[in-house]
């Protein structure tokens, strides 16, 4: 094992209640788990780790309401500001013909905002390195990673820990994070 | 924890295991492509070449090689594009709306559902691309840019350029959702690759995979994009065809001019969409094995889907010659007598026959369960709709204001080599996709395996 990267616990879980189970056991031993990784979402997951809820949403309505600030902008500016004109006997600012391309600049900004932000505060990007910490994470088994410097126990007793609260098999790691 | 009632038929059978699905799914990414594939994509690239020339000429020689006159000025070219644009909604249906009303059925379908959505509206916009003859100009005049005869904009009273931003956004929207949901399949399929050491493949599906590995906190803030995302698309998903409809709807040519348009083209999308999900599924499953993941309950709640959605259209069609008749306006009264009773009668009764009566057979549960029968009448289902836009368009152009001008529509070859054209490339994207994205989508199906899934 080489000296340089952080040292972890790694324990594989097969299901995902006994996971669910063991996240709480952990966690009240006072073990701070770095973070769990699965092959799917698991429902109530984050609640078990004690994670917010996320902000996306916030993210999503202020790049929606860019989008619809901008269309109302460019559509006044062109047909009431800079070049009014009379069509189908309409007024000068005819709000009601300018609902869908308000309607579609909102969700187009909203969605590639959000899209947009949930990729960078995720680090997802195409030259995106993956902190793999077993492979079949991505396949069909759940890996909790525990950082060994952060927690008061030692490997062979967080080793112990996670077998006792249903993993399958335990390892160490080391991972430049 | 999740509990599920016994009564509830499982959504995967065969007893998989969460291995099975990733097995099941990627063998067929990594293995080679069957006979069956090559010999379809031949058949997709000869029509996708054939149609071409069409292109073409259409390019080359503009759009009097098509079979348009001065009275129907409109023909096949806007069928078309409505009626390709119509098949994409079922794909944002599926994922969206579905997904906000917690149907877990359509895990299994959805991932086929919106790369179908993606080529459809592709093939959509192939026709008022090419439409405006001389494309590298037309491209920018629906830019909302000052044009080059002084400083005039875009017209934004005008609803084909709101179809420009509808149609722009859709895409756009739908190419995002569906690949934020490629993303955790393709990093499994990255992870096998690098497992049984191919580098290549690794590579390739690493880059598509976008660095990830499943943490929670990500899978925590991908269901946050997916919720909002389906939220932001289904009123999309309605705007899109309720904004197609408008550019008839908006018009004063009778048999065009009526408010109940946007609804009814809505229904009729997700009808016409449904059947074409249903066309494109039931050879996926048979050719890849996957019965034990599109089952027939699958099958049977997607006709039920149909049914709903084929007898508002059915309820549209008779609204529509009630309310031309109610109307007591000479010319809209003889626009629907026309349709039924004049030259295009064959056209209104094949619409009427494939739409109205045939999806009513779903309500026998042999019927909407038997998959030749579903097979068949879902493709009967998309020539109705076809002949629907079809009838709509050419029969209310054709009979003029002026009896003078009255005219009838012949298609050219170009016509028929354009619509061609569309087919070659979409079943040439549909089979590229399906060869090398997993088909199905693994993660999805994996969160419900252990609840819905069948036990051995």
């Amino acid at each position: 094992m080489s000296d340089s990267g952080t040292k972890f616990v790694i324990g594989i879980y097969e299901d995902e209640d006994v996971l669910l189970n063991a996240i709480s056991s952990v966690r009240e031993k006072g073990v701070s788990i770095y973070e769990v990784y699965s092959p799917f979402p698991v429902h109530g997951i984050e609640d078990k780790l004690g994670y917010k809820r996320s902000r996306l949403s916030i993210a999503a309505f202020c790049f929606g309401f860019l989008g619809l600030s901008l269309a109302l902008t460019m559509m006044i500016g062109m047909m009431t500001i800079d070049w009014p004109m009379i069509i189908g006997g309409k007024d000068f600012l005819p709000l009601p013909v300018f609902i869908p391309v308000t309607f579609e600049m909102t969700v187009l900004l909203s969605a590639f905002g959000m899209v947009g932000t949930f990729f960078v505060i995720s680090d997802l990007k195409p030259w995106g390195i993956p902190k793999t910490f077993d492979l079949r994470s991505t396949d069909n088994k759940h890996v909790m990673a525990i950082e060994i410097e952060k927690n008061q126990m030692n490997e062979v007793e967080l080793k112990k820990l996670l077998v006792s609260n249903g993993a399958s098999e335990t390892s160490i790691k080391v991972m430049d994070v | 924890m999740h509990v599920e009632s016994k009564l509830r038929k499982p959504l995967i059978t065969g007893g998989k295991t969460l291995k099975d699905v990733s097995e099941d799914i990627c063998k067929r990414v990594e293995g080679k492509p069957s006979l069956m594939w090559y010999a379809a994509m031949i058949i997709s690239n000869i029509t996708l070449v054939v149609g071409a020339y069409a292109v073409y000429r259409t390019l080359w020689d503009g759009i009097g090689m098509w079979g348009l006159n001065k009275t129907v000025m409109w023909a096949w070219d806007i069928t078309n594009f409505v009626w390709w644009v119509g098949i994409g909604h079922a794909g944002t249906l599926i994922s969206a709306i579905l997904l906000l009303f917690r149907q877990r059925w359509r895990m299994a379908i959805n991932r086929s559902a919106e790369a179908m959505t993606i080529f459809a509206v592709i093939c959509a916009a192939m026709f008022p691309l090419l439409h405006m003859g001389r494309l590298w100009i037309g491209l920018i005049w629906v830019l909302p840019l000052p044009n080059t005869y002084g400083s005039l904009w875009v017209n934004f009273a005008s609803p084909l350029l709101w179809d420009v931003f509808a149609i722009t956004t859709y895409f756009s929207v739908s190419l995002v959702f569906w690949y934020i949901g490629l993303i955790p399949d393709f990093a499994t399929i990255r992870d096998r690759a690098k497992r049984a050491g191919r580098k290549i493949s690794a590579f390739i599906y690493g880059v598509l995979s976008f660095g990830w590995d499943g943490a929670a906190k990500t899978w925590s803030r991908y269901e946050t994009v997916s919720l909002v995302l389906a939220g932001l698309a289904t009123p999309l998903v309605l705007s899109v065809h309720t904004i197609v409809s408008m550019d008839f709807a908006t018009s004063v040519i009778p048999g065009w001019h009526t408010t109940i348009f946007p609804p009814y083209f809505v229904a009729g999308a997700i009808f016409s969409g449904f059947a074409m999900v249903l066309t494109l599924l039931i050879i996926t499953r048979r050719v890849y094995n996957l019965e034990d993941y599109i089952t027939i309950k699958h099958l049977e709640l997607m006709n039920i889907v149909i049914i709903v959605t084929g007898s508002i259209v059915g309820i549209a069609y008779l609204t529509e010659l009630f309310m031309a008749w109610y109307s007591g306006v000479e010319y809209e009264q003889y626009a629907f007598y026309n349709r039924v009773t004049g030259p295009y009668w064959w056209a209104y009764w094949s619409m009427m026959t494939c739409n109205v009566i045939s999806p009513q057979l779903f309500w026998f549960k042999k019927i909407r369960t038997n998959i030749a029968a579903t097979f068949i009448i879902s493709i009967i289902v998309n020539i109705g709709m076809w002949f629907e836009r079809f009838v709509i368009i050419v029969t209310s152009l054709h009979r003029d204001f002026l009896p003078s001008s009255w005219a009838m529509f012949y298609p050219t070859i170009y016509d028929v080599g354009m619509y061609l054209f569309t087919f070659g490339l979409f079943f040439t994207a549909f089979l590229a996709f399906s060869k090398y994205f997993p088909v199905i989508n693994m993660a999805e199906v994996k969160s419900i395996l252990k609840h819905t899934g069948e036990k051995k």
